[in-house]
């Protein structure tokens, strides 16, 4: 059964950025619009296993800094002609916290 | 708002490119309608040829299937062949009673072929070759009969003709002037293609007029010409040109003179109808190829998406023949004129002709055959209308653009087989490459980098790309158009948004997308980073760097790897350093259990395999300055020992050397930056292949500019010789200014200066004085205060949120 877990205050993610958290020794990438949503999925590229948490975030895309990839933040796939999906994971905000249910 | 009624009559190449256009632009402004005269679906009509000659079929090329249309919202109606537009009430008419209202309406009805006026035109087994119909026709008659003649050597006729001699016919090809495609090729060119096309087995009548055609109960038999010679024929395949089809638009009263008359926005004469593609005139001219179609497209999208903004001012078009192991490839003028001079280099026996066509320094025309790998890069001359003076002694032997190394030392794709790879970063073949151009309807470089990958990391083999695009689409092939957008987010071009953020004032990226109407809200990791870069090029210490719009390697200040792990080089300045650093490097490398240690080919010490969380402390244990090895910045200035120690030594090179790095240093550029300093001539710090490579000779220094050691080796140019080391700083600083103020971002300089000329730079570096200190002051200023990337995040705790991972 998964939870909602408090993971940080929205401020402490960088707009069109990410944060990375580790939980259970896996790395997840929380990612923050320019419009406050926010977004998390496994820290890894379906490509190459590229840590997604350190592409710049555009739109609802974040493109993986070793070779480019796209993925939308919404649905973990990876944006036409690649193929791939990085499973996500929920989020949300309330009273200016995140949550990530894991 | 209810959406308007967007009508589209003809389902072709040129009119569905604007609907997906339009779609892009605009996805819920309109309700489409599209009705095709055919009974299937987009397809890729340049293809035909392949599929006639067995190559490939109907499926292979069908670009956007029924499925899209239904995905997309597009009510299709198949087989219906619209007779009447009525301008009053807005609506169109098919055969057979089907209507559709419009608020707009785009006519792309395409050309018809044009029939010879000769006595027996219609009999059975006379086709043209302009549709899925025809081939077919053709295909069913190389089943059942022998003899096939075709009337018309250009373009179409040759495929024609080949296509049919690879399904087994006995095939000729008759045509009327002196030599083939008299309007694409020399009379040279012509010969030599003719020669090779005898060679497959095909036959020729030349400067014949057909008189009649003959038949025998209502079947095609032979064929007359005028001088009385009579040939057998079963098949004759009609390909003597293609007329607008305007006869709907002319029936409705639009303004139609050879095509339907359009505007720069491709308007007709009536304001609510649109006209793309084949059927259109614009400005005098038809065009019957694909790329310029596609241009007219974009257009008409962006008016239709109600954006305004774009303008269709003509083409330029280059001729490519599809027949496979033939060579050829014809552009603009080149049947010379007054005024005009050639440049020809003709070697028949080893199959070679290049023809030049200059006017005024300026590329009018070009034929090639037998090698046509340039022919890419002179049509971009030819386009651009840039002077070749400075070229002129080189201009035939071509611009190898392609790299030196990474795909078998090939630099012509017609010498290399399917198997061979292109693209050797990515271990793409030529095979695979050519099979994604057909399959997927693939039209430009972008396409096919996005599909297959091939030339998209490195780039080396971008020439290669293109050369394989060029010949598997033939005239049909788009080259990069003139002037680039930045990049999908905008149609503005680099040189635009740098104007307008000097001209106006503008100091932040969402200032600049809101000012030039960005289409996506916050741009994508082309623009963001390369207008980041024009910002605070552009207003040192007024603007703000904004960490998000850059790449992870300049937002963290390391370099990330495969692993997601980071390397570190500090500064060592000049490739000097002293027991006590290599002491503290060696502490840090154990301390942090750093698993490789490596000297780079830039004279530094590289540490790998650095968890980014540790980064922070690893500097502060280093306390050195930022090596900025992984930016687009200067990165290292390498040197020899110099007259210091070498017995040869001419000039202290390894001060030279530090001190135009400690000038230059923190210095953000458009691309990454390399300089090099060497003592004596034997130049053992390899200036002549860096940015800006400086050589000491007795009297003073040497100065070049824009080597390039990487994916294509280039030797730096000559630029200045100068006495001190003062003028040293002062010249190369000039040169990188302009460079840094006027590049495009991600081009180097050896790139800059093919652009803008080495002419240009020459001038405003070594004649204008001023403007030399000038931009030397420049650059000191924007430097002035910099602050050191590391020490910052090491001990101020700048940014300390991108080195900290959250524990659960």
């Amino acid at each position: 059964m998964s939870d909602w877990v408090k993971v940080a205050r929205l401020d402490e993610i960088p707009r069109l950025g990410a944060r990375v958290v580790r939980s259970a020794g896996k790395e997840i990438a929380v990612f923050r619009t320019a419009e406050d949503q926010v977004y998390a999925m496994h820290d890894q590229c379906p490509h190459k296993g590229g840590p997604l948490s350190q592409g710049i975030v555009a739109g609802r895309q974040v493109t993986c800094p070793l070779h480019g990839m796209r993925i939308g933040l919404e649905d973990g796939q990876a944006v036409a002609p690649d193929h791939g999906c990085v499973p996500p994971i929920p989020a949300k905000i309330e009273d200016g916290a995140v949550y990530l249910r894991i | 708002m209810k959406p308007m009624k967007l009508v589209m009559v003809g389902n072709g190449m040129a009119g569905v490119r604007t609907l997906e256009e339009v779609l892009k632009l605009a996805p819920d402004l309109y309700q489409i309608t599209v009705f095709g005269a055919e009974p299937y679906a987009n397809y890729n009509r340049i293809m035909l040829s392949p599929v006639l000659a067995g190559e490939q079929t109907i499926q292979d090329i069908m670009l956007n299937d029924v499925d899209w249309y239904r995905e997309n919202g597009i009510t299709l109606h198949l087989g219906k062949k619209v007779v009447k537009i009525d301008r009053k009430n807005r609506t169109v008419h098919a055969e057979d009673g089907t209507s559709a209202e419009y608020d707009r309406l785009i006519l792309a009805t395409g050309s018809l072929p044009f029939i010879l006026p000769v006595l027996g035109n219609d009999l059975d087994g006379v086709v043209s070759f302009r549709d899925i119909h025809d081939v077919d026709r053709m295909i069913d008659a190389a089943r059942k009969f022998r003899h096939a003649v075709v009337i018309g050597g250009g373009l179409l006729g040759l495929e024609a003709a080949n296509g049919l001699k690879q399904r087994g016919m006995d095939v000729t090809v008759v045509h009327i002037a002196d030599w083939l495609m008299e309007r694409q090729l020399d009379e040279t060119a012509a010969r030599m293609l003719q020669k090779s096309l005898e060679q497959k087995g095909l036959k020729f009548l030349l400067s014949k007029a057909t008189g009649q055609i003959i038949g025998n109960d209502g079947r095609v038999t032979g064929l007359r010409f005028k001088d009385g010679q009579e040939i057998p024929a079963d098949l004759v395949v009609m390909a003597v040109g293609i007329r607008p089809n305007t006869r709907l638009a002319e029936s409705a009263g639009i303004h139609c003179d050879r095509g339907v008359v359009v505007n720069d926005t491709m308007q007709t004469y009536d304001p609510r109808i649109y006209a793309v593609g084949e059927c259109v005139a614009h400005r005098g001219t038809s065009y019957g190829l694909v790329a310029p179609l596609f241009e007219m497209g974009k257009v008409c999208a962006n008016h239709l998406a109600q954006m305004g903004i774009g303008r269709y001012t003509g083409s330029v078009v280059s001729t490519k023949l599809k027949v496979t192991g033939i060579d050829l490839f014809s552009a603009g003028n080149f049947g010379g004129g007054p005024g005009t001079e050639e440049i020809v280099l003709s070697d028949p026996a080893g199959g070679v002709y290049k023809k030049l066509v200059l006017k005024d320094n300026k590329l009018e025309g070009a034929v090639l055959y037998g090698d046509t790998v340039d022919g890419a890069w002179y049509f971009q001359l030819l386009r651009e209308g840039r002077s070749v003076a400075g070229i002129r002694d080189h201009l035939m032997f071509g611009q190898s653009h392609v790299g030196d190394t990474g795909h078998l030392g090939q630099n012509k794709a017609a010498a290399m087989s399917d198997e061979m790879e292109v693209c050797g970063c990515n271990g793409v073949c030529k095979g695979n490459i050519v099979k994604a151009i057909k399959e997927n309807g693939l039209f430009t470089l972008e396409d096919v980098r996005a599909h297959t990958k091939a030339s998209s990391s490195c780039g080396s083999c971008t020439g290669l790309v293109e050369q394989i695009l060029a010949s598997v689409l033939g005239g049909d092939y788009s080259p990069q158009p003139k002037t680039k957008p930045l990049c999908g987010c905008t149609d503005h071009t680099h040189d635009e948004v740098r104007r307008a953020i000097r001209e106006h004032k503008l100091l932040a990226i969402p200032e600049v997308m809101k000012f030039l109407e960005w289409r996506t809200p916050d741009g994508c990791p082309s623009c963001r980073p390369a207008i980041n870069y024009y910002l605070i090029s552009t207003w040192p210490h007024e603007v703000e760097d904004d960490p998000q719009s850059r790449f992870i390697n300049e937002r963290a200040h390391a370099n990330i790897q495969k692993d997601g792990t980071y390397s570190v080089v500090p500064r060592m300045w000049g490739g000097i350093t002293t027991p006590a650093e290599l002491r503290r490097i060696a502490e840090v490398a154990e301390k942090y259990n750093v698993p490789a240690v490596k000297v780079t080919g830039g004279q530094r010490i590289d540490l790998l395999g650095i968890k980014k969380e540790d980064l922070p402390g690893i500097w502060a244990d280093l306390d050195m300055p930022s090596g900025h090895a992984y930016g687009k910045a200067l990165r290292t200035v390498k040197t020899c020992v110099g007259s210091e120690w070498c017995r040869f030594g001419t000039q202290d090179s390894t001060r030279m050397g530090i001190d135009l790095e400690q000038a230059f240093y923190k210095m953000w550029a458009p691309h990454k930056v390399k300089l090099a300093v060497s003592g004596c001539p034997r130049n053992c710090s390899e200036a002549a292949i860096k940015d800006v490579g400086v050589i000491g000779v007795d009297s003073g220094w040497e100065i070049y500019i824009g080597g390039n050691g990487g994916i294509k080796t280039e030797v730096a140019e000559f630029l200045a010789k100068v006495a001190s080391a003062e003028e040293v700083l002062e010249y190369s600083g000039a040169f990188l200014q302009i460079y840094r103020e006027e590049a495009y971002y991600l081009e180097r300089t050896v790139h800059w200066l093919q652009r803008v000329g080495m002419d240009t730079v020459k001038q405003r570096v070594l004649e204008d004085a001023e403007g030399r200190k000038a931009a030397y002051q420049r650059l000191l200023f924007a430097l002035r205060d910099e602050k050191d990337p590391w020490r910052e995040r090491a001990k101020e705790g700048v940014q300390r949120h991108e080195f900290e991972t959250i524990t659960l």
